[in-house]
C-alpha cells in the first residue's frame, strides 16, 4: 500500500485491512510488519489482568502523568500522536493503544526501553503471561507485546497519513504568521 | 573488567597494519574444520598481546564463524537454538528488512558471500606487503596439508593513497569517531558518546542497562565473544566525481557539496556545524574539538550540516534520544579494497570500495537498526531519502540541502555506492575457539 493518499491530507481516507493485519507479508526485525494506514502506524495490545491487580494498574496513570509533566520530551523518540490506556470487562482486561509515525518494529527496543524507564513494566508485571525474566530477556518482552497485538481491520484518518511533526510544523507556522501580522499593525 | 587475555584483539585495538586479507572459508568436513580452528587459534592475537605488542609481534589473525559454520563444526542443535535470530538467518535472508533492494540485492552479491557453504572468515593482518605474502603463504600451505578446508573467496584490504590520512576511495577522512568502552583507560573526547558498558560489544558483561542479557549457550563459547555484521560496499568513484561536478562549478563549490553530503569536510574531517563555510584543517585534526558539537542547539534546521548527511543520519547527537543512541553503537573495523583511482583519472570501471565489519552484541538492536533505519529508512526526517553512502540507493540519488530562503536539491544521475556483499559472523573468545576445536 502506498504511504501517501492520492488526494493528500485534505481528503479523509479509510483502509480495510485483512485479518492478518497486513496486505503482503514482509518481515521486520522481529516479525511481520504492519502497514501504515490513513491513521498512521499503531498498535492495540489487549491482555488479561492478573486477579486483584487492576487497582495497581489504574494508579499507575498518575505515575505516568507525573513523569511526562517533569520531562515532556520523555517519549519523543517514538514519534507518537496518542496513547490510550483502558481497563475494561470489569477491570479484568487491559488495552494499550498507540498511534504514531514510526513503524513499531523499527523502534521496538526504544519502546521497550522507554516502557521500562517509565515504569510501564510495573503495569506489565500485573498482566498474565508477562515474562518474569524480561530484564535480561528482551526478546521475550518483544514476543509478549507481539503476541498480544490485535491488528485493526479498519482504520480511518480525517487528515490521512499526516505525521505529528507535520502537524507541529503547521501549528508553529500559524503562530509565526499571527505573530508577523501583529508586528505589522 | 574485560578479560583481555581471552578476547580476540579485533574490536579492541588496531595492530600496526596497513594491509589485511579476508579469506572466506568453507569446511568440507567437521573434523577438517576443527583441525583448522585448532591450528589457527594459537595464532589469534588476544587483546592483551596486541595492545602490548611491539612491531615484531605478528599474531594478528582473527577468526569468526557463520551460523552454518558453527553447525558444521558440530555444535549441538540445542546450543545453536540459543543464538539470536538474525545470526541464524544470515544477512541475505534479511535483505528486504535491511533495505538491500534493486542492484543492492543479495542476488548480486560477490565473493560467494551468500553461499550456504560459507562457514568462517579468517582476517590476516600485516604490517606491509612482504609480511602479507608470508602470512598468506603460510595459510595456503596449511590448507594444502588440510584439504578439507577451502577458501571460497578472498578480499585484499589495502590503504588508498595519499597515506598521510586514513580515507576511502571518495577521499573522505575516516576513523574520526569510535566508541569508547568503560574501564579501558581511554577517555571519550569532548562531544563523543559517553563510554559504553562492555556488554554493548562483548558477551557475558553488563550492558548499558546494567544487566547481563541472556547469552548463547554454552557460556564457554559465548563469553568474551561478539557478533560481526559484514558489509562490502562498492564505490563508484567516477559517478561520485561527476556528481560533485554537476552540483558545483568551482573546486571550492565541489568541496562544499562533498562536505554537505558527509557532514564533514572531505580531507580533514572538520565538522560543518563548526566550520560551515570553509574547511579548517587544524580543527579537523584536533580530537578535543572535532566531535564537540550538537545539532539541536547549534544547527537545528541543518543549514550547516544537512539533516540527511551521513554523519547526521548515523549519529543523531540529539539529547532527546541520546540515551537510546548509546544503544545503537557498533565498533567498525575494515578498510578499502580495489585499486586507487587518481584524482584526474577517468573511471576505469574497476571494482573498488570498502569492506567493513561492525562489531556488537545484539545484531538486531545495534547493527540492523543502523542499516534499516538510519541508513535506509526513507521516512527518516520525512525527506524520502536514504543515506548517501551507507544507504541502498536504487535509482538516481537526490538529497535535500537546507538553505535560506528555500531548500536546495542536489541531484545525481546515479547512486555512487552499491552494496555488494554482507554476512553475519560470530567472533568467539579464545576459550570459545578452543571449545569449537574440541567438539566431537
Amino acid at each position: 500500500m502506498s504511504n501517501n493518499s492520492k488526494n493528500g491530507w485534505s481528503t479523509p481516507a479509510a483502509l480495510a485491512i485483512p485479518k492478518e493485519g497486513y496486505f503482503k507479508k514482509e518481515d521486520g526485525r522481529y516479525g511481520p510488519l504492519f502497514p501504515k494506514t490513513p491513521a498512521n502506524y499503531g498498535f492495540t495490545i489487549i491482555c488479561k489482568v492478573k486477579p486483584g491487580r487492576a487497582e495497581i494498574i489504574r494508579n499507575h496513570g498518575n505515575t505516568i502523568q507525573k513523569a511526562i509533566t517533569e520531562s515532556p520530551s520523555f517519549l519523543a523518540p517514538l514519534k507518537l500522536h496518542y496513547l490510550r490506556w483502558v481497563l475494561f470487562d470489569g477491570d479484568t482486561r487491559f488495552m494499550y493503544q498507540g498511534i504514531f509515525d514510526t513503524d513499531f518494529d523499527k523502534y521496538t527496543e526504544d519502546a521497550v526501553d522507554l516502557f521500562s524507564l517509565s515504569g510501564l513494566t510495573t503495569v506489565f508485571e500485573n498482566l498474565e503471561g508477562f515474562p518474569e525474566d524480561w530484564k535480561t530477556n528482551k526478546e521475550a518482552f518483544v514476543k509478549f507485546v507481539r503476541d498480544h497485538q490485535c491488528p485493526s481491520f479498519l482504520e480511518y484518518g480525517e487528515y490521512p497519513y499526516v505525521s505529528s511533526d507535520e502537524i507541529k510544523k503547521a501549528l508553529k507556522l500559524k503562530d509565526a504568521f499571527s505573530e508577523m501580522l501583529d508586528q505589522m499593525q | 573488567m574485560l578479560e583481555l587475555e581471552d578476547i580476540q584483539h579485533y574490536l579492541l585495538t588496531r595492530p600496526h597494519a596497513t594491509i589485511a586479507q579476508y579469506n572466506f572459508i568453507t569446511f568440507r568436513s567437521a573434523e577438517a574444520g576443527r583441525n583448522w580452528v585448532n591450528a589457527l587459534s594459537d595464532l589469534v592475537g588476544t587483546a592483551k598481546t596486541v595492545m602490548a605488542a611491539n612491531e615484531t609481534d605478528m599474531r594478528w589473525v582473527s577468526l569468526a564463524f557463520t551460523f552454518n559454520g558453527l553447525r558444521k563444526l558440530g555444535l549441538d542443535e540445542d546450543s545453536l537454538a540459543t543464538f539470536p535470530e538474525p545470526f541464524k538467518q544470515g544477512m541475505a535472508a534479511r535483505a528486504q528488512m535491511l533495505g538491500d533492494t534493486g542492484p543492492n540485492h543479495p542476488d548480486n552479491w560477490e565473493d560467494k558471500i551468500t553461499s550456504e557453504d560459507l562457514h568462517a572468515v579468517v582476517i590476516l593482518f600485516a604490517r606491509d606487503k612482504a609480511e602479507r605474502e608470508r602470512c598468506i603463504k603460510q595459510h595456503d600451505e596449511y590448507l594444502k596439508k588440510n584439504p578439507g578446508v577451502e577458501i571460497l573467496s578472498s578480499l585484499l584490504i589495502e590503504a588508498v593513497p595519499p597515506l598521510e590520512y586514513v580515507h576511502e576511495h571518495f577521499g573522505y577522512r575516516d576513523r574520526i569517531t569510535t566508541p569508547v568502552i568503560e574501564g579501558m583507560g581511554i577517555e571519550a573526547t569532548p562531544g563523543s558518546h559517553a563510554p559504553s558498558k562492555p556488554g554493548e560489544f562483548f558477551l557475558g558483561y553488563p550492558d548499558d542497562e546494567g544487566v547481563i542479557p541472556m547469552q548463547p549457550q554454552p557460556e564457554i563459547l559465548s563469553k568474551n565473544g561478539s557478533f560481526l555484521g559484514y558489509r562490502k560496499i562498492r564505490e563508484h568513484v567516477g559517478a561520485f566525481r561527476d556528481f560533485l561536478k554537476a552540483n558545483g562549478k568551482t573546486h571550492e563549490e565541489q568541496e562544499l557539496v562533498a562536505a554537505k553530503i558527509m557532514g564533514r569536510w572531505r580531507k580533514t574531517g572538520a565538522p560543518l556545524v563548526l566550520c560551515p563555510e570553509k574547511d579548517d584543517r587544524e580543527l579537523g585534526f584536533d580530537n578535543m574539538r572535532n566531535n564537540n558539537f550538537d545539532y539541536e542547539k547549534m544547527d537545528p534546521h541543518g543549514y550547516a550540516c544537512p539533516v540527511t548527511s551521513h554523519i547526521r543520519r548515523m549519529n543523531v547527537r540529539d539529547t532527546k534520544v541520546s540515551r537510546i543512541m548509546n544503544r545503537r553503537l557498533i565498533i567498525r573495523r575494515g578498510g578499502t579494497y580495489g585499486p586507487y583511482l587518481p584524482d584526474d583519472a577517468p573511471d576505469d570501471g574497476a571494482n573498488r570500495g570498502i569492506a567493513v565489519f561492525g562489531g556488537c552484541t545484539n545484531l538486531a538492536r545495534q547493527f540492523e537498526f543502523l542499516i534499516s533505519v538510519w541508513a535506509n529508512d526513507p521516512e527518516f526526517m520525512e525527506l524520502n531519502e536514504r543515506d548517501p553512502f551507507a544507504g541502498s540507493i536504487d535509482g538516481p540519488f537526490e538529497m535535500t540541502i537546507p538553505k535560506r530562503p528555500i531548500k536546495k536539491k542536489l541531484k545525481g544521475l546515479n547512486a555512487f555506492t552499491t552494496v555488494t556483499g554482507g554476512a553475519y559472523f560470530f567472533l568467539p573468545g579464545i576459550k570459545g575457539l578452543k571449545y569449537l576445536a574440541s567438539l566431537k
